[in-house]
């Protein structure tokens, strides 16, 4: 039990129903939700897409977006119930004593404004302090958040400040009243894994020194492990279990919770490394690219892919991964370097391919859905490679597509007339996965596959990958920024830094130290499930900063 | 397909339903002309500005035809001409919007610019301007303002079709190697087609109005065709004796243009699907 | 500063080129005059030697390279040659002519556009209300009329049947500014119902736009009141969305002018155009279409770098 709890309750949300309009008609999205919350403690929300949990996190201010309503349940806080209190009510408490943190800070600071004259404006309007004190406090604030240059930070412009800057600052502008609660929306979903640590680590720390009670939304479970005294598993807007972290993740009890803890156990064995004198399927030779002729993405960047092989490119967003995938498969010519196919060198323009050449690289994109025409059914995505590649028609065809479909395990006869619409997201990406299977190629590039699905969701498709690789004897290149899908399911890892690689080699050797720094600092921000992870962490990283202090 | 067009209707508003039966009438009149009207086109059946009676429902024009059935027959004429315009216009300026968009590169920035530099003339001045070279007829008008129009069109197809070619599903087929035209045929046209159909209907608006207008001026659509702009035109005179004959085919072009902009009204507010 | 001038400069450059294509256009256009101009003119009757007179006299015997720039240098100078009608000089047509055309414009602009975009404000206000659908339906309609069937309307009731103004905008240039405003009423009205609807539709779905961003769903989680949310936080964004459509529809009602005039017989630049096209009076034709393009260039490139200097992005640069 956290201590917390002994306190007294902050919100009390009882019986709580949330409806959206869609197709013409309300639609439940919360189905009577019970929350409890102390002065102080933090509680997690956690769940897949489509949970109801920022939805229950807005109602909490007594807020609804455009489109939802309310029609059952009651929102009390600090003995004051919400839902009848009006608007003038509700409107003193926002931003006063309830705040709010939403996850795309660059989205959500007025493009016109300072930083700084937003950070004011609650303080103000809610006459808690004058404009004067206000702008000594935020700089104070963006002091205790560790902003870089707390002084002169704040009368920047929103797009003249980082992203996890940017969120730090949305922090400061939520504690400006210095309000008993704040609801924090998944705020670090948009960022790099070295940066979310430290938005992660300032957010704690503020937490904590005001003692402000906070519900913290998120899907991540490592990140909420962090963050949280409780946690709360929500799912299609229902509650399915609730805990003490600690206990939570040491002993959950609902089957739902023990799959999402599950998810990150597959791990595929890892292959040995291929012979000397193995031809590798593709070469990336010292490639240097760049769009336009100034400014270059990559620079002289290269690695091999094996037969049978699983290459996983691990970077940070900017790093330069998908713009390699965009030079093997021909979309962004290289300025310098070559890609060799089986020892050949390829065009370096897909048009120039042929298509012989064009067929044995697929890709797998990061978006089922913006990867499937909307207008074309299951049968003519999959079709047409297996016509206009192999000239497979008629009866034939129809006997392939059955085929490929049993292949990623979806039911032919009820999948095949199907438009994307009408599928759901892992659906759609086993239909792409079908699409490349057709080409019958040797090699798949797969972009990000996992990042857009529930992790349930992403574990089948991770499986299903792995198993498509043993009986069809194909090599894959894995774009990912997630690591836990490199650990799941490469040979070997390829670790990109603002378009160079910094270091590559064997999955086995690259999880263990010594690394290159960059690779450590990656490595090391992953969050694990262990509620002392970042506490530990920081701790480390300090000590270590200590020590090469002096130069 | 049609159960989902009947199940929309049904949910569609009183000015969609106002809008479709309006442009549906329209339809009826312009190909049924020759049987419903009294007289004949250009025929001169009495006195110049006969008043209404029994004889002539609408009274008589400026030179003793029968008012309805030319108001008829100006059903056929102008919404025919400007129908026709609308077309030609969707199909030039289509068709490049979508090439340029679809090929990219030097094609694309050379369509545009040209589209720049016509846009960046008023388009009923340089309707005027083209008209007074070539000579005032309806051919030439007719493909004038397809042509200008076709710059209209040409923007909105390729902001429409870029949108479509970022996709991956684009990328996807590109990269398999398919041609242009399959492209274009298979993978952005399906998907930019809602769009382009409601901007048709606004296009329709646009040239119909600006047809009425030039041959309202003398410049469009001449005598004796019977067509609604210049039927204001030449019995103008009889408002300022406060007889409002004169507005009536004015009003039949303001009650069509009224009718389909409810109509592309409703199809954006339901392809949108917002409540918006 | 220094990206937003480039900006700028950029765009004014590109505008002055726009016009420089423009005008190439509006004089080529005569070249690919189908037949000869001075056979045109002259009639079929006209014996070689006449029309070879009348080629020299219009200078049509030099290369036209030459002659477009001898035409641009002197229309830069104000003189736009003589008229083929009736051989007065074209300035001395189109100047008077010009100014009234943009008093007319420029008092239908005044009634216009703090109408439209008040009720567009007010229309995104409280969307999806009564009021709103009404305003609604009320803009299709008037956007659906066109601008003649408006004007005559107005006749009919304001001129003849009430007789509160007159239905003939006669003015000349020594009317006084009150009567000028009497007389020309009615066509700034009916101008004003035509470009009304346009401009309040589009403030209206920029403000719409603008309300759903996170910034503005930020600002209500503030607890900040709807007033100031939609002053502070919607109107600096909003400008040049804004802006945009003033612009826009100030260009059109500079154009839209033609046909009304020609209803109220104002005398106006688009009144000489529309006669001087029936009459094929080539010099003049290309003369008021050069005014009217230039003055909607010119409109348009003004909003084009208004919208720059009220981007907060580009006003304050990383």
């Amino acid at each position: 039990m956290n201590d917390k709890s002994e306190r007294e309750i902050l919100l009390s949300i009882r019986d709580l129903h949330i409806e959206g309009f869609s197709d013409e008609k309300w639609n439940g999205i919360v189905h009577g939700v019970d929350l409890d919350l102390h002065k102080g403690e933090v509680l997690g929300l956690i769940g897949e897409s489509g949970a109801g949990k920022s939805t229950i996190g807005l109602a909490a201010m007594g807020f609804t977006r455009d489109g939802c309503r309310i029609p059952k349940g009651t929102v009390v806080f600090d003995g004051l119930e919400l839902m009848t209190a009006g608007e003038a009510k509700r409107r003193e408490l926002r931003g006063s004593r309830i705040a709010y943190v939403a996850q795309s800070a660059a989205a959500a600071f007025n493009p016109a404004h300072k930083l700084i004259d937003q950070y004011s404006e609650a303080p103000t309007q809610h006459g808690i302090m004058a404009k004067s004190k206000a702008e000594q406090d935020a700089v104070d604030l963006y002091r205790r958040l560790r902003l870089p240059n707390p002084d002169e930070i704040g009368f920047r412009y929103p797009h003249q400040v980082s992203g996890g800057q940017l969120q730090r600052a949305m922090t400061a502008m939520a504690m400006s009243c210095r309000p008993d609660l704040i609801i924090f929306d998944e705020p670090t979903t948009a960022l790099d894994v070295t940066t979310q640590i430290e938005v992660l680590a300032a957010i704690r720390d503020i937490v904590e020194q005001f003692d402000t009670a906070a519900i913290y939304i998120t899907h991540d479970l490592a990140v909420v492990a962090q963050m949280a005294d409780r946690i709360m598993v929500l799912r299609y807007g229902d509650l399915v279990e609730e805990a003490d972290t600690r206990k939570m993740l040491s002993h959950p009890e609902e089957d739902y919770t023990k799959t999402l803890w599950a998810v990150r156990s597959f791990q595929k064995p890892q292959k040995p490394l291929a012979g000397a004198g193995e031809m590798p399927i593709i070469s990336v030779e010292r490639v240097t690219a760049g769009y336009g002729k100034s400014v270059m993405v990559l620079h002289d960047v290269s690695f091999d892919i094996h037969d049978r092989r699983t290459v996983a490119v691990v970077g940070e967003s900017g790093s330069g991964k998908s713009t390699t995938a965009r030079c093997i498969t021909g979309l962004l010519p290289p300025i310098e370097g070559r890609i060799l196919h089986n020892g050949n060198e390829l065009p370096a323009d897909f048009r120039k391919r042929s298509k012989d050449q064009l067929r044995q690289i697929q890709m797998i994109y990061q978006m089922p859905d913006t990867a499937l025409n909307p207008r074309q059914r299951v049968r003519d995505v999959i079709g047409r490679p297996l016509d206009f590649y192999l000239g497979i028609r008629g009866k034939e065809k129809e006997k392939r597509i059955h085929a490929l479909l049993e292949q990623i395990e979806l039911e032919p006869s009820q999948f095949i007339d199907r438009y994307p619409g009408e599928l759901s997201g892992g659906q759609k990406q086993r239909i792409c996965i079908a699409r490349a299977l057709g080409a019958e190629p040797q090699f798949i590039i797969c972009d990000e596959v996992t990042s857009a699905l529930d992790q349930i969701v992403a574990e089948g498709i991770l499986k299903l990958l792995f198993r498509l690789q043993e009986e069809l004897k194909l090599a894959y290149m894995f774009i990912t920024h997630d690591l836990a899908t490199v650990r799941a399911i490469s040979d070997e890892v390829v670790v990109m830094l603002e378009g160079r690689v910094v270091e590559a080699g064997p999955k086995d050797v690259m999880f263990t130290p010594p690394h290159h720094d960059y690779t450590d600092l990656l490595l090391s921000s992953v969050p694990e499930m262990d509620p002392d992870w970042l506490s530990d962490l920081l701790e480390a990283r300090k000590g270590k900063s200590m020590a090469p202090a002096g130069n | 397909m049609l159960i989902a067009v009947w199940k929309e209707l049904k949910k569609a508003p009183f000015t969609a339903w106002f809008g479709i039966a309006i442009i549906l009438s329209y339809i009826i009149v312009a190909f049924f002309a020759p049987v419903l009207t009294p007289y004949g086109e250009t025929q001169v059946v009495g006195d110049e500005y006969a008043p209404w009676t029994s004889e002539f429902l609408l009274g008589t024009d400026n030179i003793g035809r029968d008012m309805l059935s030319r108001l008829l027959y100006g059903a056929r004429n102008t919404v025919g001409i400007a129908f026709v315009t609308t077309c030609l216009a969707f199909f030039i300026g289509g068709m490049a919007g979508l090439i340029a968009s679809t090929v990219g590169g030097w094609t694309d920035q050379i369509l545009s610019r040209i589209v720049d530099v016509l846009m960046a003339i008023p388009q009923l001045i340089f309707a005027l301007l083209l008209l007074t070279i070539v000579g005032t007829n309806v051919v030439n008008m007719i493909l004038i303002i397809a042509l200008l129009d076709s710059t209209r069109v040409f923007r909105l197809a390729r902001a429409v079709a870029t949108n479509v070619v970022v996709m991956d599903f684009v990328e996807v087929a590109r990269l398999r190697g398919e041609g242009i035209w399959w492209l274009i045929r298979h993978e952005v046209l399906p998907n930019s087609t809602a769009p382009l159909i409601a901007e048709f209907g606004l296009r329709f608006c646009f040239v119909f109005l600006l047809i009425a207008a030039l041959s309202f001026l003398g410049l469009g659509i001449q005598p004796p065709t019977a067509d609604w702009g210049s039927m204001v035109r030449e019995n103008a005179t009889l408002i300022t004796f406060g007889d409002i004959t004169p507005l009536l085919p004015a009003a039949a072009i303001a009650l069509l243009t009224v009718a389909v902009n409810f109509v592309v009204d409703w199809m954006l507010h339901a392809s949108s699907g917002l409540k918006d | 500063m220094w990206p937003i001038l480039r900006m700028v400069i950029q765009r004014l450059g590109l505008g002055l080129l726009t016009l420089f294509v423009v005008s190439v256009i509006i004089f080529s256009s005569v070249e690919f005059l189908p037949g000869d101009l001075a056979q045109e003119i002259l009639g079929q009757a006209a014996t070689p030697e006449t029309v070879a007179a009348f080629r020299k006299e219009l200078g049509l015997d030099r290369p036209p390279v030459e002659r477009y720039f001898t035409w641009l240098g002197n229309v830069a100078q104000g003189d736009f040659g003589k008229s083929l009608a009736n051989n007065r000089e074209i300035s001395e047509l189109i100047g008077q002519r010009l100014l009234n055309t943009l008093f007319l414009a420029g008092f239908a602009a005044t009634i216009a556009v703090p109408l439209a975009i008040t009720l567009g404000v007010l229309a995104a206000l409280y969307r999806n209300t009564l009021f709103d659908r009404m305003i609604n339906v009320f803009t299709l309609t008037s956007i659906s009329f066109p601008e003649f069937f408006v004007a005559y309307i107005l006749i009919l009731f304001f001129a003849v049947n009430w007789g509160l103004f007159p239905s003939i905008s006669n003015i000349g240039p020594e009317t006084s500014f009150w009567d000028k405003v009497y007389r020309t009423m009615l066509p700034a009205i009916t101008l004003t119902l035509v470009v009304v609807a346009h401009m309040m539709r589009m403030t209206r779905a920029a403000i719409i736009n603008l309300l759903a961003s996170p910034y503005i769903e930020m600002a209500r989680l503030k607890g900040i009141k709807p007033g100031r949310v939609i002053v502070k936080h919607a109107l600096p964004n909003a400008l040049a969305p804004i802006i945009n459509v003033v612009a826009i529809n100030l260009a059109y009602l500079v154009v839209g002018v033609v046909v009304v005039e020609v209803v109220f017989v104002y005398p106006g630049l688009g009144q000489l155009l529309v006669d001087s096209v029936s009459k094929r009076d080539i010099t003049v034709v290309q003369a008021s279409s050069l005014v009217f393009a230039a003055t909607y260039i010119l409109l348009n490139l003004t909003a084009d770098v208004l919208s720059i200097l009220t981007n907060p992005r580009l006003l304050h640069p990383r």
